[in-house]
């Protein structure tokens, strides 16, 4: 078989393939279920339900996606310039530990300065962890993809030895957990008495941010130029390997506000379990987006949704909630071969 | 100087030979996929459903070698799915990579927590003991480390022989290599690029499992989530240190594992007992970046390493 580009794909074309990819996942999902011993036909609809059926629900799914539009914007950024950060687990922490570090009220700052300083410090912090990975593939040629995921497993025990050490909170009955921050470095809730607080706000905001540089600032071109081809955009004269690290920092940057927002929006303290792996989950939100940093406001919702029906599911129906991974997964895999499908047809030789 | 000392027993390395096997599987495993031009990322999740796969095939009442093949055919079909992907379809490797990565692993917790709903703590079975060498294993200091090990060490040191001769003495490997390094050629014999990346990512993702296999059925007699824990990376890694040569990467591997069963006695030691336990973890993954950037100026990358070919653009 061979693949034959499509000049001008139809309507038809192009909503055929992700629509029979989606609808798969679904098929595949309720399959499973139905092995797990639950009603196939019951489970996307308690999915949905316990996702988007309550003012309680959406909220959940709103806070739950807030960080995985950082970690979806910090990949899509970073991919469009071929640029393979799977570090964003380690980023993420970084902002987190920033966050606790100056927002338990070491520093006498006036409160007014306090979040936006974290909000700085956070960002430079992820920007520095991503930036050894850039430079070693600049300097030596050392491919990135490596680096990244194996600065994952280093930065999350470095963090695990400050919990258990002088990060330690006095009071935390012998958990490794940090101090508490001071009401003056949380994040305050958007409506009073709803649980949703700011992050969600800056999330959608960095995600405009994204999208002008993107689409109307050189730098967006330039990273989209390295990305097509590294070779062509250094003849064209673009500085590639400046690109490269200017496209790490602002990865590492975002990586790091999603750790950032959960620590001073949701959880106040940093602990070991701050993220169930949601730099890896941003990588699923950043390709079902298709890189564009709007979509990744929406690909992030459609995950947290899964995510957060998939939890209530597992309680109703008494599935494993690893329903939820297995979906995203199969939501991942089938959709970029559908996407591919709207752009080729299939020949037989 | 205690950690001297440590240098010069013998279980010292025959903790090193035994924690080395299932990086020499998966490497290897790895290795051929690469050389086939396919940039494997899901090795760390077919380690994951290998490891369950080959010791849920023994708790069911297999035999150890039946449960072997189990672990092998389980990742035979991930290594079906990634390559139906990235070969004809040309899809982005990375992607693919970790998309079945997560997709072994939680499959393979969903499994595991169908399988055994009710359990806190793991069943164990009945792993592979060590079969002492007749003669070779009187050998001092050499004989308990290298033949008093069990069958899938042996096993895992043989198939880099096998792999070595396969790839660089017959038709086989000269054709896989060609698809590695410039596929136009394979097509000038005849050959189909695609069934051979194709079948070597199959049989390197076999061997990825059984690695992960060796984790439950030899290393421990138990599965536990987490147990992976990153190995996967770390052999991707080695093939890098290994350039891509069998005898290399074994080489790589046994050293790497050197290193870890020292920091494993370095920790019991009075000095370790000064530095937190965190560093001593971290060591494996810091060596491996080290090594990554030692070899960078030497390695010989196979030319068509993610290139998907005769596809266009994509």
């Amino acid at each position: 078989m061979r693949l034959e580009p499509i000049k001008n794909p139809t309507l038809v074309r192009k909503l055929v393939p992700p629509a029979i990819a989606l609808i798969s996942t679904v098929v595949i999902a309720s399959f499973l279920a139905m092995v797990a011993g639950a009603n196939p036909f019951s489970v996307i609809g308690l999915i949905l339900k316990g996702s988007f059926g309550s003012q309680f629900a959406i909220l959940e799914t709103l806070n739950r996606a807030t960080p995985l539009i950082f970690t979806g914007l910090a990949v899509a950024v970073a991919f469009r310039a071929k640029f393979w950060n799977i570090g964003a687990e380690a980023q993420l922490y970084a902002g987190a530990l920033m966050t606790v570090l100056l927002g338990t009220g070491v520093f006498p700052w006036p409160s007014f300065a306090i979040l936006p300083l974290i909000i700085v410090a956070s960002i430079l912090a992820g920007a520095v962890v991503l930036l050894v990975p850039a430079l070693l593939k600049i300097r030596f040629g050392v491919d990135e993809v490596v680096t990244t995921l194996l600065f994952n497993f280093i930065f999350l025990l470095f963090i695990s030895m400050l919990l258990e050490g002088v990060l330690k909170d006095p009071m935390g009955m012998g958990w490794p957990k940090s101090a508490r921050i001071i009401p003056e470095a949380k994040l305050p809730r958007i409506v009073d008495g709803l649980r949703l607080h700011w992050g969600f706000g800056l999330a959608v905001f960095s995600a405009i941010c994204i999208w002008i540089i993107q689409n109307r600032r050189t730098l967006g071109y330039e990273m989209r130029a390295v990305g097509l081809n590294r070779d062509a955009a250094a003849f064209a004269g673009i500085p590639v390997n400046v690109v490269i690290v200017k496209t790490a920092l602002l990865s590492g940057g975002l990586a790091a506000l999603a750790g950032f927002s959960e620590v001073a929006g949701l959880k106040g303290s940093l602990t070991l379990d701050l993220s169930p792996g949601f730099g890896y989950t941003g990588i699923i939100v950043a390709m079902l987006a298709l890189l564009n940093p709007l979509g990744v406001i929406v690909a992030a919702l459609f995950v947290a949704g899964i995510f957060v029906g998939a939890d209530s599911m597992s309680r109703a129906a008494d599935v494993p909630t690893y329903l939820a991974d297995i979906m995203l997964a199969t939501a991942l895999l089938l959709m970029v071969l559908a996407i591919m499908l709207t752009r080729f047809r299939v020949v037989r030789d | 100087m205690e950690i001297i000392d440590i240098l010069f027993t013998a279980s010292f390395w025959a903790a090193a030979i035994r924690i080395s096997s299932p990086l020499i599987f998966a490497t290897l495993g790895e290795l051929i996929c690469e050389r086939a031009g396919v940039l494997n990322l899901g090795i760390e999740g077919i380690m994951v459903a290998g490891a369950f796969a080959g010791w849920m095939a023994v708790y069911s009442g297999t035999g150890l070698w039946a449960g072997v093949c189990v672990a092998m055919l389980v990742g035979m079909l991930f290594g079906l799915l990634h390559s139906t992907l990235t070969v004809p379809f040309g899809l982005s490797q990375h992607v693919v990579g970790l998309g079945v990565t997560l997709l072994a692993t939680s499959s393979t917790y969903y499994a595991y927590r169908l399988a055994l709903p009710e359990v806190t703590s793991p069943p164990k079975i009945e792993a592979f003991q060590p079969y002492e060498i007749p003669i070779l294993s009187d050998i001092p200091l050499l004989g308990p480390a290298l033949f008093s090990q069990t069958p899938l060490t042996y096993l895992a040191f043989i198939l880099v022989a096998v792999v070595g001769v396969v790839l660089y003495r017959t038709p086989l490997g000269l054709a896989v290599r060609a698809a590695g390094e410039n596929p136009a050629t394979v097509v000038a014999q005849g050959l189909s690029v695609t069934a051979i990346r194709m079948g070597s990512v199959m049989v390197g993702s076999g061997l990825m499992a059984v690695g992960g296999a060796f984790l439950t059925m030899s290393a421990f007699d138990s599965f536990f989530f987490e147990m992976v824990n990153g190995r996967g990376w770390i052999c991707i890694a080695l093939v890098v240190f290994g350039t891509w040569r069998p005898g290399k990467a074994l080489l790589g591997a046994v050293l790497f594992a050197a290193f870890d069963a020292l920091q494993i006695r370095v920790q019991q030691t009075s000095l370790g007992t000064h530095i937190p336990y965190q560093i001593f973890l971290m060591m494996p993954f810091i060596l491996s970046i080290f090594a990554l950037i030692l070899m960078s100026r030497r390695a010989e990358v196979p030319a068509a390493l993610m290139v998907p070919f005769n596809k266009g653009e994509r």
